[in-house]
């Protein structure tokens, strides 16, 4: 008999194309947008623009302005307008941040040189100041960062002169042989200076800790950032389907289809039993053609973790349709249910991480995060697509969606009671 | 129908009260077997009430129902419906995207229809309701008439041996009225036994072979129309004679309708001994004669007459 109810549903679901559009269309278009807009940005995050005053314009200063030209991460704009002009000026430069258009200014004093960097500060050392915006407080501590490195691999040859004069002066002298061979150093140094960050000589290698970055994730053909949009936004809908598939229970009382159904030997709980296998075939549904078009447009990995991918939708939709069936039941009207959905699936999203990833959070808002179902369903789908997880190493989000599927169910009959007898 | 046929449903003393609302207050009477009863009352007599009562879908406070002798509310319900009753809601209660097979089948199998039986029945049901040849279509573009037979024929397949109707043929046209009038009669025949609730009083006397009638929650009157009519209004009929111009003045024995002056009206226990006496008073002033009228006693002037005219809304 529930297969009964199951076939009615799955009959309307194929005549009412509005429906097929919402749960099937529309999120793989979201999908695709994410996908397109964020997760192709293998080349990582956008530069930052920023404007450098050089008021001393010594050899050093100049060669500082150089090399932070060179760095990868910045966009340096030294010159009033960014097509050419005149050199920028403090006042310039404070404008260009009070206007939004770049988000950190570095003024570079005069009297500003390397050898000052060794022979101890002063109340004369002049001091580099950064205008910052600090509306944005991310810009200014990697543009002060960035600046800090670049002060020691813009002019190495300096920096190792005023180092040997030091050393010359508090160690004893150099033998000649030794002078000779450092001045042949700071030649190369000197021919290295102020290139792009990893590109420099042999001479500048050694300059600074030795540190390489190492993708473990993407090592060996497993994480694809796409997995991380698809399960976000394929669970966000999920909620919004489960929510409008649930409210045919609402369209049964309207329509007087309950009575009737409830005259029948199916009774209440097989009545819910029915909307509850259905909306969990139709979510497994709505998931798989999302991930299937995540394959076959965006080549995620989806084949390689199948058995994975099959266990955490088959216990998020079960958890989901069970959702879905409360929000059903507390509703009085499809209205009610469309405003209560809306809300609270939105939350959910956000703090579960459907919309901006969990781990940008903070701690706080990350335990917060684990009240919702989407974070522990979005785990489970991490798990599998970017941690190349077991399917043992699942158990405790599953173990999480089946208890809420077991409290999501019995809250959900405990509700419809209220139709049954007055 | 046979007046000595047993009673299949009796309701007895059915109390209900919800909130401050006494719904039902002690309403009796029983629907016999192959019978078709009328259930009439004013809006918020409690007629739905006792409707959803009988299907287990509201828990008496205090009284029984009993069907074919079992109690199945004595002071509570289960929230189930007895498999002897079949339901027609007032409600259109199908699904609009299948057709009238689909939706067949769909309520067959609920109601635990399988296999052979489940395709006899729906062939019969779509017979029935003269669908066979829409058997296919969408339900959503249906006429009323067709979706109220569908309507019907859902709530019958199991082979009910009760029906419960809530207002059949509300909304739709004469014809159809007509239509699913011949559907009721076809399932008495088969000794089914029918109770409905409507607002067509006509239509309940010249369909029903009794008529319970309801107010406040009580039944105040229950019968065949004769005997309604002699417990009520009684059994004169009213004579309306229209003349070519007002007569004055009006011969005794009549009266004149105030907004009508060239009309008058007598009441008469004896047509055939009292009309040509009227007849000829009312040739005697002179004035022509234009129609005469002999109207019976209608289960409208009994409602009314038991129910008043105030507005219940």
């Amino acid at each position: 008999m529930i297969w009964t109810l199951v076939r009615v549903s799955w009959t309307n679901l194929r005549r009412d194309r509005v429906v097929q559009t919402l749960v099937f269309a529309v999120p793989i278009v979201f999908f695709s947008i994410f996908v397109t807009i964020f997760a192709n940005q293998e080349n990582g995050t956008a530069r930052i623009a920023v404007a450098v005053v050089d008021e001393g314009r010594s050899d050093f200063s100049q060669r500082l302005v150089q090399a932070l030209q060179h760095e990868d991460a910045l966009r340096v704009r030294a010159t009033t307008k960014s097509d050419g002009g005149v050199p920028l000026d403090r006042a310039g430069a404070e404008a260009l941040v009070r206007n939004g258009d770049v988000p950190v200014a570095v003024i570079l004093p005069p009297g500003l040189d390397a050898g000052g960097l060794f022979s101890g500060r002063t109340s004369a050392t002049p001091h580099v100041q950064l205008l910052a915006d600090v509306s944005d407080q991310i810009a200014p501590k990697m543009v002060y960062g960035l600046l800090q490195k670049t002060l020691m691999t813009a002019a190495p040859d300096v920096l190792a002169e005023s180092g040997i004069a030091q050393f010359d002066k508090y160690a004893g002298g150099l033998t000649p042989s030794q002078r000779s061979a450092v001045t042949e150093w700071i030649a190369e140094l000197r021919r290295t200076a102020g290139q792009p960050s990893g590109t420099g000589g042999a001479a500048l290698k050694d300059f600074g800790l030795p540190i390489d970055t190492v993708d473990v994730m993407r090592q060996k053909g497993g994480g694809n950032l796409v997995s991380f949009y698809a399960a976000g936004i394929g669970v966000m809908f999920l909620l919004f389907s489960v929510s409008g598939a649930s409210g045919s229970l609402l369209d049964e009382v309207d329509s007087g289809t309950l009575d009737r159904v409830l005259s029948t030997r199916i009774g209440m709980t097989g009545l819910l039993a029915g909307k509850w296998v259905y909306v969990t075939l139709l979510g497994m549904l709505q998931l798989t053609v999302m991930f299937v078009w995540g394959m076959i447009v965006f080549k995620l990995d989806l084949l390689q973790h199948l058995p994975g991918f099959a266990v955490m939708t088959l216990f998020t939709c079960m958890a989901a349709a069970g959702f879905g069936l409360v929000l059903a039941t507390i509703a009085r009207s499809r209205a009610q249910l469309a405003a209560m959905s809306n809300i609270i699936v939105l939350t959910m999203s956000a703090l579960g991480g459907s919309m901006f990833p969990r781990f940008l959070m903070s701690e706080t808002m990350q335990k917060l995060g684990l009240a919702t179902f989407n974070a522990w369903a979005l785990d489970g789908y991490l798990k599998v697509f970017w941690r190349n997880a077991s399917i043992i190493a699942l158990w405790p989000q599953v173990a999480v969606l089946a208890s809420l599927t077991i409290v999501f169910l019995a809250t959900a009959r405990l509700l419809a009671r209220r139709w049954e007898t007055a | 129908m046979n007046a000595a046929a047993p009673d299949v449903l009796v309701v007895h003393g059915a109390q209900k009260r919800f909130g401050s609302t006494m719904a039902l207050d002690g309403a009796s009477f029983a629907l016999r077997e192959g019978e078709l009863l009328a259930l009439l009352g004013p809006n918020g007599a409690g007629k739905t009430t006792l409707i959803r009562a009988i299907s287990g879908r509201v828990a008496l406070d205090a009284g029984e129902i009993s069907l074919f002798g079992r109690s199945i509310a004595a002071g509570g319900s289960t929230g189930q419906t007895s498999p002897d009753l079949g339901i027609v809601p007032q409600d259109i209660a199908v699904y609009p995207l299948l057709s009238p097979r689909e939706n067949l089948e769909a309520f067959g199998r609920m109601q635990g229809l399988r296999g052979r039986d489940l395709a006899d029945r729906v062939a019969w049901a779509l017979s029935l309701a003269s669908l066979e040849d829409r058997a296919k279509e969408i339900v959503k573009g249906f006429s009323g008439g067709m979706k109220r037979r569908l309507n019907i024929a859902c709530g019958v397949l199991h082979r009910p041996r009760i029906v419960l109707l809530d207002e059949p043929t509300v909304g739709v046209d004469p014809q159809s009225r007509e239509r699913i009038y011949d559907m009721l009669e076809a399932l008495t025949h088969d000794g089914v036994s029918l109770l409905l609730t409507t607002h067509h009083l006509e239509e309940a006397e010249a369909r029903c072979a009794r008529t319970v009638i309801i107010d406040h929650g009580r039944v105040i009157a229950e019968g065949t129309l004769p005997e309604l009519v002699d417990r009520t209004v009684g059994r004169h009929r009213v004579v309306i004679v229209r003349t070519g111009a007002p007569v004055t003045p009006v011969p005794s024995g009549l009266e004149a309708l105030p907004e009508e002056p060239r009309t008058l009206r007598a009441r008469v226990t004896d047509v055939a001994r009292e009309l040509p006496g009227l007849i000829a008073t009312v040739a005697a002033t002179g004035t022509s004669i234009e129609d005469v009228e002999v109207k019976a006693p209608s289960l409208q002037s009994v409602f009314i007459h038991l129910t008043g005219r105030e507005l219940r809304e």
